[in-house]
């Protein structure tokens, strides 16, 4: 104790002399030093950007023609008449509910089984785990093509011969296309969910358990009551990261059904919407109000979904 | 009823594994073939001998090993940096005191929520300004450092790093990156790993902004190479998944590899929500 006052004490005097030898004027110095780079290269290819497609979105520009200042037509067009554009918002959501929720739910299970002590090779279904995750989307939008197919896909064979029904054309069908697409998602981020949740199931001390069982509380008890709420932190950060992933899916529609999103839009979610705005339609101010419209949907989104999450966090 | 019980936990451990590595499996059966077997009624299961033919083929089709090392630059370059300068930040909002941290910190998190399509059209802009289109550069330094590794690393440290040891150090004059690189750095090794995981990954997979801005054959990453393979005509499977297989090799082992320190990174420091 003695020591730290002596320091204080000298570093006080120094503090007289010499401003910039002290702790603090350090701190300062590093501190903003240290977290330049980030706000340096975000400035410049985030803020930047973003601020400067808000200021196109008020003009009509196609990239060859002049821009013509149109205030906020572009807006209106895309609320009141653009099909399309609600369509993908639409699309979106439907998709991100039918891939998350089963997606959250199987990582629990997984997790579970993998975190229970009796099971052996714990490493190599890990691993098997993981495999979705590092294999490129170009490859699993083709594997998964060809699992769908209609003709000569593989799980209409196996319905075929299991159970004689007739061959489905899921890529053409509206609610077929999105289903294989969250298929595509889930197969994609279950198993990296799963891991994660295993961690957060071996952070939990083993002693609350054997307490509980003491107590006797049965098995289904214990998970309610000590298991959830111990990785509750775990699980508002997947649900948090894949809601995000989610408003944003684009890659993998893309790679299904091309940029139109399928021939009735089945798959055209909201960022490829704006892809194929403004990259095969080169229409600039139009893609910059569909961007910032999104941005806020994701916003309001976003913001309704701490609410929630903060209803259920106070109702236990 | 013990028995049944871890029965019914291998047999469903293994359909979740089964279901998870079958479409990985049968990329190697289509890429092992002709794109003729594929399309046939009843669909083949098992492995052809094509393989070596169809990945010579990729071979002449696209500079397949130029977009790989291309793409190991890029995924390198941008994993270290991301490290190094998440790292830096993490540590300075974590335990340096300075003015506005907490709302600097706070703006950060907040900028997640951000689509990184927002600013597509201007960044393409930029970047032609630059005369960065066909560039690595163009690929690289927007990822330099990311905002969600300095959320995920600064939960760390404030979990892992004591404030006791940061006293100390400081009383032995250790200046501030001394402290850093000496008592931080050490620390967070296992977050480091996962975080370089995942960030490698990410990169290597990558298909959207590489593919905006980077045109030409030889500047290209291995994703938007193998998406060449498309002929508008015939599309060749079977080749295009003989060269994704064996592009998917070495992310695969690196995984592998990495896996023990990728889950202890996790587990330790255990983000808080």
């Amino acid at each position: 104790m003695s020591l730290k006052t002596d320091a204080t004490l000298a570093s006080s005097t120094v503090e007289r002399r010499k401003p910039w030898r002290t702790q603090s004027f350090k701190d300062h110095l590093s501190g903003y030093l240290y977290i330049s780079p980030f706000f340096l290269i975000f400035g410049v290819f985030t803020v930047f950007p973003v601020l400067w497609s808000g200021y196109i979105s008020f003009f009509s520009w196609n990239i060859l023609g002049d821009k013509e200042f149109i205030g906020l037509q572009n807006y209106v067009w895309l609320i009141t008449d653009d099909p399309r554009f609600w369509k993908s918002v639409g699309n979106t959501f439907s998709i991100w509910i039918l891939s998350t929720v089963p997606q959250l739910f199987f990582a629990l299970v997984i997790a579970n089984i993998l975190n229970s002590n009796v099971l052996k090779f714990k490493q190599f279904f890990r691993v098997g785990l993981f495999v979705p995750n590092v294999t490129s989307l170009v490859a699993v939008a083709i594997v998964f093509t060809s699992i769908f197919g209609y003709n000569y896909g593989l799980l209409n064979y196996a319905l075929n011969s299991l159970f004689g029904l007739e061959n489905t054309d899921w890529g053409a069908s509206y609610y077929g296309a999105q289903l294989v697409l969250s298929i595509m998602v889930m197969w994609r981020w279950t198993g990296y969910n799963a891991i994660i949740y295993l961690a957060a199931l071996q952070s939990i001390p083993g002693d609350l358990y054997e307490a509980a069982t003491i107590d006797g509380a049965s098995k289904t008890q214990q998970f309610f009551h000590i298991t959830i709420p111990m990785i509750r932190p775990m699980i508002l950060f997947t649900v948090v990261m894949s809601t995000i992933g989610g408003m944003q899916l684009f890659v993998e529609p893309l790679l299904y059904q091309g940029a139109q999103g399928g021939s009735q839009g089945q798959v055209l979610t909201m960022v490829l919407y704006l892809y194929d705005t403004a990259f095969t339609k080169n229409s600039f101010g139009y893609a910059s109000a569909i961007a910032w419209l999104m941005f806020l949907i994701i916003i309001a989104f976003s913001f309704f979904n701490m609410y929630l999450t903060r209803k259920i966090q106070s109702a236990n | 009823m013990k028995a049944i019980g871890r029965i019914a936990l291998y047999v469903s451990i293994t359909i979740f594994f089964l279901l998870s590595i079958f479409p990985f499996y049968w990329m190697f059966v289509i890429g092992s073939r002709t794109t003729a077997d594929t399309n046939r009624f009843p669909p083949a299961l098992a492995p052809g001998g094509l393989y070596i033919e169809n990945i010579t083929k990729v071979f002449n089709e696209i500079p397949f090993f130029l977009a790989l090392w291309n793409t190991i630059m890029v995924a390198s370059l941008v994993t270290a940096s991301t490290l190094f300068f998440g790292s830096l930040a993490a540590f300075a909002f974590s335990k340096l005191k300075f003015r506005g941290s907490s709302w600097l910190f706070g703006f950060i998190v907040a900028t997640l929520m951000i689509p990184g399509q927002l600013g597509l059209v201007p960044t393409y802009i930029i970047m032609s300004n630059l005369g960065w289109i066909n560039d690595l550069k163009a690929v690289i330094v927007p990822g330099l450092v990311g905002a969600f590794g300095i959320f995920w690393l600064k939960q760390y440290i404030d979990s892992t790093v004591h404030n006791e040891l940061i006293e100390s150090a400081r009383m032995d004059g250790c200046t501030n990156f001394q402290t850093y690189s000496r008592i931080a750095l050490p620390t967070i090794r296992p977050a480091l790993a996962s975080l370089g995981i995942l960030t490698f990954m990410g990169v290597w997979n990558d298909f959207l902004w590489p593919s905006v801005v980077l045109k030409d054959a030889e500047i290209q990453t291995i994703q938007i190479a193998l998406r060449n393979l498309n002929r508008v005509y015939y599309r060749d499977n079977a080749m295009i998944m003989a060269g994704t297989f064996l592009a998917t090799l070495p992310l695969l082992a690196a995984a592998i590899a990495f896996s023990k320190q990728f889950i202890a990174g996790l587990t330790q420091g255990a983000v808080k929500g």
